[in-house]
């Protein structure tokens, strides 16, 4: 009878568990070792890690992904990265306005003339799209459409942990190799270069060098990478297909057509913080997170006060309670 | 309207002039206040006062979000990322509503197992039983309209799998799901249609809680014990301030913890894919409803076999509304005329095992039917190796550790270079989702089943004679079992 109660009770726990439960076959994304400031019921934004973040997302994502959903504005809003208290009104910021006219955009109203021309953006105008379309899009890379960043927090589980794991994630220089499938020929005609075929390679990954994560699992073995296709532990997605080795052991993640984009250096950080590809990725996922779910300190913030006043009224009505019942057997 | 006699004397002349005209304040002060409600019900009988609060809550916020919503597959997603964004409070508004959906489901279902636990759904509470489920009904139609306007992946997909339900009814079918999607597809003017519908469906739950509630002021409040009031002044305690007061604390104690969720984890019942605009080319590798629905995917998908003429998605689809369905019938089924589980000793070991039974359908619904039960049970997987020798398939298989690899891969090495070798793992057979959820829609069914003929043969505990009487043996009993008290 209690035992069924018990098990009742930890079935209910058990199907809302089940129900978040995470993509498969990649491995698990870590946080980086000092943990996130924004988590936690009273976490914050580090302003300066955004602030840098911006710069990473400005410096090499925007070449290939949009963030449709955000303003120039944004960045000065309270708790964005370029926030002045002395500049309640974003659109004032001059440093905001200054970051907007970096980026020339094609406006999306109309001139006196009836013509769309490209202008310097405003901190009202979106964030500049590298293309002008999906389409557009697709066919730069390669057929595939890099996803808008702008909640790209929220669409992946853990996200910001996802990105930094993404990331800072792909395999090191020393596990690459290649393989010739196919020499390079000639034709059989050594003088005429029209009909001579370049050899055909292939890059291998030597999966027993992999340290994914901190797992000590091991995979021995050689995963291909076809062309335009960058393997990452943390993509998700099916390794076997493409791994030359026992199927049962294969590694996790998947393949992206993203090629591994933070090398240390890759940007020169303003106020002098090495910009490791650790740092980097903590940087832009930092500002993804707040890009994500900009309110989200607020929106804890006011929590706390939400609970305290539940609390005092709970305890209020269950003294009045008490005190209405005191004489009536139940 | 209600089945007590009233007892309001109207005190001034206004009062005594509105009277003879709308007694409006008469009725508020028969059903609301003065109202005769058993003096021992427990904490199970708020969620009815919670659910009142969910539906105003739900409706507020819907009101408001809808003033900011654009119903259009090129703007849905953006504005309600606008929403959360640039409207003040937007964010705060747009969780409260997405997760009161959650909490609105997880108090009707409380409020229903209260229900079947203290037989709520017997004579003469037949109607209000009825209504109740008419009522859980259109909160599913509701919730699965909403989830389709935020436009994400989930939305559109998940809102693909429903419809082709319909597509699976025989000779109409197809029609209807183009009837319903406006389109060969889910379109533009799906979405609009959708929203349309779920700020209706809101108005007709109004309309369906109002009957539940006068359906309830008819027989008056069941109880614990079962037994019908008998004196209205030793059993029962007028509603206000007794239960008012009672409902207003556990009301307090549920939204903290909706709060909980709003404020500390608002995305944490949602699936991250609904934050990827929709995308009719792109499937998600799991579709899954909204956890309230899970059990019901559970049993839809658990059919998996061909009945006679009947395909196994049309069967699927009959077992699932059947689920509703049988609910409605519930009143029926139920041959016993004690209405308290507390007196029935075996349907009660049924019944926690039924509550059981609609959790661990919540966990197949949410599962992958493929995957095992019991990974740790589940054996290793087995290598095969498949080639073609002399134009025939064949397979060769290898069992063990690292040896099985080794030996599988000396195998292809032998075989000629046009035999196409090619390596694979197949998972150990294993008691996967598959089995259990078919196994659970049985004793789902099993248990409305066994209702009835366990109403037949069960011998009942013996029944107090009244409220009042039972209250004072159970405090006689609790004074001399726990002296400290």
């Amino acid at each position: 009878m209690k035992a069924f109660r018990i098990l009742t009770a930890g079935l209910a726990g058990l199907m809302i568990a089940a129900s978040a439960h995470a993509a498969g076959g990649a491995a698990h994304p870590h946080e980086p070792e000092e943990g996130w400031p924004f988590e936690g019921v009273t976490g914050q934004f580090d302003q300066a890690s955004l602030q840098r973040g911006y710069q990473v997302y400005q410096e090499v994502c925007s070449s290939c992904h949009s963030m449709k959903l955000l303003s120039y504005r944004n960045l000065g809003d309270p708790g964005g990265p370029f926030y002045d208290p002395e500049y309640p009104n974003p659109n004032d910021n001059p440093y905001v306005k200054a970051l907007a006219a970096q980026n020339e955009i094609l406006s999306p109203t109309p001139n006196e003339a009836g013509d769309f021309d490209f202008r310097p953006a405003t901190p009202a105008d979106t964030f500049r799209s590298p293309y002008p379309n999906d389409n557009a899009a697709r066919a730069a890379n390669g057929g595939a459409v890099p996803p808008d960043l702008s909640v790209i927090y929220k669409a992946r589980h853990d996200g910001a942990s996802y990105v930094y794991s993404l990331l800072s994630g792909y395999p090191d220089e020393e596990v690459y190799s290649e393989r010739v499938v196919t020499e390079a020929s000639d034709g059989g005609t050594p003088d005429d270069p029209s009909d001579d075929t370049p050899a055909e390679v292939q890059t291998l990954i030597d999966t027993s060098k992999l340290h994914i994560g901190h797992g000590d699992d091991h995979y021995e073995g050689y995963l291909i990478q076809n062309a335009g296709q960058y393997y990452n532990p943390y993509m998700p997605g099916d390794t076997v297909p493409q791994f030359e080795g026992d199927p049962r052991h294969a590694p996790p993640g998947g393949f992206l057509a993203m090629p591994p984009q933070l090398i240390p250096g890759r940007v020169e950080y303003s106020d002098g913080t090495e910009a490791t590809v650790e740092q980097m990725a903590h940087d832009v996922a930092q500002f993804l997170a707040w890009a994500g779910e900009p309110k989200q300190t607020n929106r804890k913030s006011l929590g706390l006060a939400v609970m305290v006043y539940f609390g005092i009224l709970a305890i209020l009505l269950w003294f009045s309670y008490k005190r209405i019942w005191r004489n009536v057997e139940h | 309207m209600s089945g007590h006699e009233s007892s309001y004397t109207p005190t001034n002349a206004f009062t005594k002039w509105l009277d003879t005209r709308l007694p409006i304040v008469r009725f508020a002060q028969d059903t609301a206040i003065n109202f005769p409600t058993p003096k021992n019900l427990n904490y199970w009988y708020t969620f009815g006062g919670i659910l009142a609060v969910c539906l105003v809550v739900q409706i507020l916020t819907g009101i408001i979000l809808a003033m900011h919503y654009e119903a259009s597959v090129d703007g849905a997603f953006a504005s309600v990322e606008r929403i959360m964004r640039d409207v003040p409070y937007g964010w705060l508004l747009r969780y409260i509503h997405a997760n009161g959906a959650s909490m609105f489901f997880l108090a009707v279902y409380l409020h229903m197992f209260r229900g079947l636990y203290y037989g709520s759904y017997k004579a003469p509470r037949e109607v209000l039983w009825i209504l109740g489920c008419v009522i859980y009904l259109l909160m599913m139609a509701t919730a699965f309209l909403g989830y389709m306007l935020p436009w994400g992946q989930m939305s559109y997909h998940g809102a693909n799998v429903i419809t082709g339900l319909f597509g699976a009814i025989p000779l109409v079918g197809e029609s209807l799901q183009t009837w319903i999607l406006g389109g060969p597809s889910i379109g533009n003017q799906t979405l609009q249609r959708f929203f349309s519908l779920h700020y209706l469906l809101p108005f007709m739950i109004v309309g369906a809680v109002i009957l539940h509630v006068w359906a309830l002021h008819v027989p008056g409040n069941n109880n614990p014990t079962g037994v019908e009031v008998q004196d209205v002044a030793k059993d029962t305690v007028p509603f206000h301030p007794y239960y008012t007061v009672k409902d207003a604390f556990a009301i307090v104690i549920f939204l903290i913890m909706f709060a909980v969720f709003v404020f500390y984890a608002p995305n944490v019942l949602g699936h991250a894919d609904n934050y990827i605009e929709a995308n009719p080319l792109v499937t998600p590798a799991h579709i899954v409803p909204e956890w309230y629905l899970l059990p019901f995917y559970a049993i839809l998908r658990a059919i998996t076999f061909d009945l006679g003429p009947i395909p196994a998605k049309l069967l699927g689809v009959i077992f699932m509304f059947a689920a509703i369905a049988v609910l409605f019938i519930l009143p029926w089924l139920d041959t016993s005329k004690v209405k308290s589980m507390r007196y029935r000793p075996v349907a009660k070991q049924f019944f926690f095992g039924f509550v059981a039974v609609c959790l661990l359908l919540g966990w197949c619904g949410a599962a992958n039917p493929d995957d095992a039960v019991i990974p740790a049970l589940q054996g290793d997987p087995k290598l095969v190796v498949s080639y073609t020798a002399g134009g025939q398939e064949a397979t060769s298989e290898y069992k063990g550790g690292h040896e099985a690899y080794v030996d599988a891969k000396r195998f292809m090495e032998t075989l000629p270079a046009d035999a196409n070798a090619s390596l694979s793992a197949v998972p150990a057979p294993t008691f996967l989702f598959r089995h259990f959820s078919l196994i659970l829609t049985f004793c789902y069914f099993g248990f409305f089943v066994l209702l009835f003929f366990l109403g037949l043969t069960e011998k009942p505990k013996e029944l107090p004679e009244s409220i009042h009487k039972s209250v004072l043996k159970r405090h006689k009993a609790s004074a001399s079992a726990v002296p400290a008290e």
